[in-house]
This record gives C-alpha cells, structure tokens and sequence, in this order.
C-alpha cells in the first residue's frame, strides 16, 4: 500500500463526516451504508474484511461506531483510524450540543420543553425494534434465546452487575452450549 | 457556561454536586469501557441509579434528543451530558472520556483479530457474550419504559408500541416511519398537556 496522501486524509473526513450528519438512529442504522462506501465505492476492503470489522466493533467495549476507527485504521493507519473516528463523532456532536443546549435554555418554556417530551415513546420504540432485530440476529438457536431472556430478566429485576452475565454467557460459548 | 438550570419543583433525590470534569472524563470511560455490546446500558446505569445525576425521566428525554439528532447515540450523549453541567469543556471531558480508551483498545484489537480471529473457542465465546448483551439492551429498554407506564397515557404507549412494529416487525424505512411518527407525537403530547392543565 502507498503511504496514505493528504487527499486519503481529505477523502476520509469528508466522507465520514457527512454520513455521521445523515446518520439519524444511531450508528448501527447507518451500517449498510458504510458498507456500501468501503466496500462498493472506495473498494477500501472486500465484504468479508467489512464483516469482521463488524464483529469486533460489537464485542470491544464502547461504542460501536468504532467501526468506523477499524474502516480508517484499515485505509490509512493509526492517522487515518483518527481522523476518521473525529469525521464520525466531531460534526454530529457539535450539533447536539447546540440543539440540546437550545432545548435545554428554555425547557420551561412550552413548545421545547413539549417537543422534547414528545421524542421520548418514539425513541423509545426505535430502542425495542433495534433489540428485537438484534436478539432475531444473535438468537440462532434455543439456547441462545433463553441466555438473551435470562440476562434481560435478572438486569430487569435486580442490581446485579452486568458484567456477571456477560461473563457467564462467554463461558457457556465458549463450553459450547449457546 | 452557564450553570446547571435550577431544579424543578418536583425534586427527587438527585446529586448534590454536579459532576466536575475529571469526574466527567472518568465517568465516561467507566461506561465505555463496560461497554460491550453497547454503552447505553451503562450510561444509564451510572448517571440514573448511581450517581444520581439525572432522574429517569431526565435521561429519557436527553437521550431521546442525541438519539433522533444524527450521529452516533452514545457519543451525542457524551457531549450533551457534559454541556449541561460544564460547558464546552464538560462536553470535551466526557467525549474524550467515551471515546479515548476504547479507540486505542478497538485498534489494538483489530489488528489481534488479523492474526487470531480464526480461533473457534474465541468465535464461539464472541457469539455467547453477545447473546448476554442483547439482553442487557432489552433490560435497558424495559427500565426506560418505566416513566411512561407509569404515566399510563394511553397515546404515548400506542406511538411506542407502533414505532416498534413499523421499525422492528414490519421493518418499515426509518425515516418514513419518523417523518410520521414525530409529528403525531407531538400533537397527542400537545393535547395531552392541555387535557392535564385544563
């Protein structure tokens, strides 16, 4: 590979900063189309480095739009795998910030205040549609539904550290059994 | 910036301090760094039940605002969340708290799992945490439910509930399903209010 030039950098920023504007939903709404730039457009990796990249996102902590840093670390190195996570991340938050903080300035006030309550049940339902698309992914078999159905119960009804069940989820994988 | 707005009337054991910066930036990496499968769970963990920074319905409509803004959810929180209590520096705090870790950790992951992603044990270890996470994020969903079932608001539970199978079950466009639903949302919060105040 060419040591990435200031045009790779420019490329990266752009791309990843105008898909992060276009992103509403959440990161894992905009997967497809992050597939579609690195995969079909820019031809940075072939579908199968995309998918991998994909997996560890989802099983690093943080974040899972930390995708994007594997698809810049990939295309340019450490350099790119920055720039890209700040495309990602930068515009978009600015936003918030200032949407939020309007909101916030005059939550007294009645239409912010009565606009921002009425997001609530519509996220919220986004919320459980995105876990209910994600458990029929991740839920192939009937061990792996009960594991997913068990660990929602106890984080629903106790206080216990959500660690534990991760870890005893990962043990059985690993024992075979999910 | 300015500081914290004055609580509403209808306060509830909430911190007394509000978070200073490096408790930002801390805070915020506690969270990422919990964080497989998602970082929600444990935002909501640390700022509702733990720390008290926020009551339920506070961080309901937080991150109701970063989850419908564009962006990345968690990230949007980050900077909203550390705005409200410290300005543009609380915001960069806890964004560079969310963020920093788990960037070098992904990296350093990533080029691991060049060299070992073949393993099966560790495939089929991957595959059960994840599992586990999907219902740590339906645990977390249920929690969130908790202010509107309480409020029992018959047009609030209805909007929720077919949000979900328009995006969930149908799998309808998201922004389709948006544009129709923010609208009707605001309207029946509208009359709502008013039946309330009347």
């Amino acid at each position: 590979m060419n040591p990435p030039g200031l045009g790779t950098y420019l490329n990266l920023l752009w791309t990843f900063g105008l898909m992060s504007l276009l992103a509403v939903g959440g990161a894992n709404a905009t997967i497809p189309e992050m597939q579609r730039v690195a995969v079909e457009v820019n031809h940075w990796m072939t579908n199968a480095q995309f998918a991998d990249m994909f997996a560890i996102a989802q099983f690093s902590p943080g974040p899972n739009v930390l995708i994007v840093t594997l698809i810049g670390y990939q295309v340019a190195g450490l350099t790119g795998a920055a720039v890209t996570t700040f495309a990602m991340c930068g515009p978009a938050g600015v936003l918030a910030y200032f949407v939020a903080n309007f909101f916030h300035r005059s939550s007294h006030s009645f239409w912010p205040s009565m606009i921002q309550a009425s997001f609530v049940p519509v996220s919220i339902g986004l919320m459980a549609a995105g876990g209910y698309v994600l458990a029929r992914t991740v839920d192939v078999s009937p061990a792996a539904t009960v594991v997913t159905l068990v660990t929602a119960a106890v984080a629903v009804g106790t206080r216990i550290n959500p660690l534990w069940p991760l870890a005893a989820a990962g043990v059985l994988g690993f024992m075979g059994f999910v | 910036m300015d500081q914290p707005a004055p609580p509403p009337v209808s306060v509830r054991n909430l911190a007394a301090e509000p978070p200073g910066l490096l408790e930002l930036f801390f805070a915020f990496s506690k969270m990422s760094l919990a964080g497989f499968g998602g970082v929600l769970v444990w935002a909501r963990r640390a700022i509702v039940e733990q720390h008290r920074w926020m009551t339920p319905d506070e961080f309901n409509e937080a991150f109701a605002l970063c989850h419908l803004l564009p962006g990345a959810n968690i990230v949007n929180l980050s900077i909203v969340f550390g705005g409200r209590f410290r300005g543009i520096p609380g915001s960069v705090a806890a964004f560079l708290g969310l963020l920093l870790p788990p960037t070098l950790i992904v990296t350093t992951l990533g080029i691991l799992y060049s060299y070992f992603g073949d393993m099966p044990g560790l495939q089929r270890t991957l595959n059960g945490i994840a599992c586990a996470a999907v219902g740590l994020f339906l645990a977390v969903t249920i929690r969130m439910m908790g202010p509107l079932v309480k409020r029992k608001n018959p047009i609030e539970i209805g909007l929720m509930v077919a949000v979900f199978v328009a995006v969930g079950v149908i799998r309808a466009p998201l922004v389709a399903v948006l544009l129709i639903a923010l609208p009707l949302s605001i309207v029946a919060t509208y009359l709502w209010r008013k039946r309330a105040a009347a």
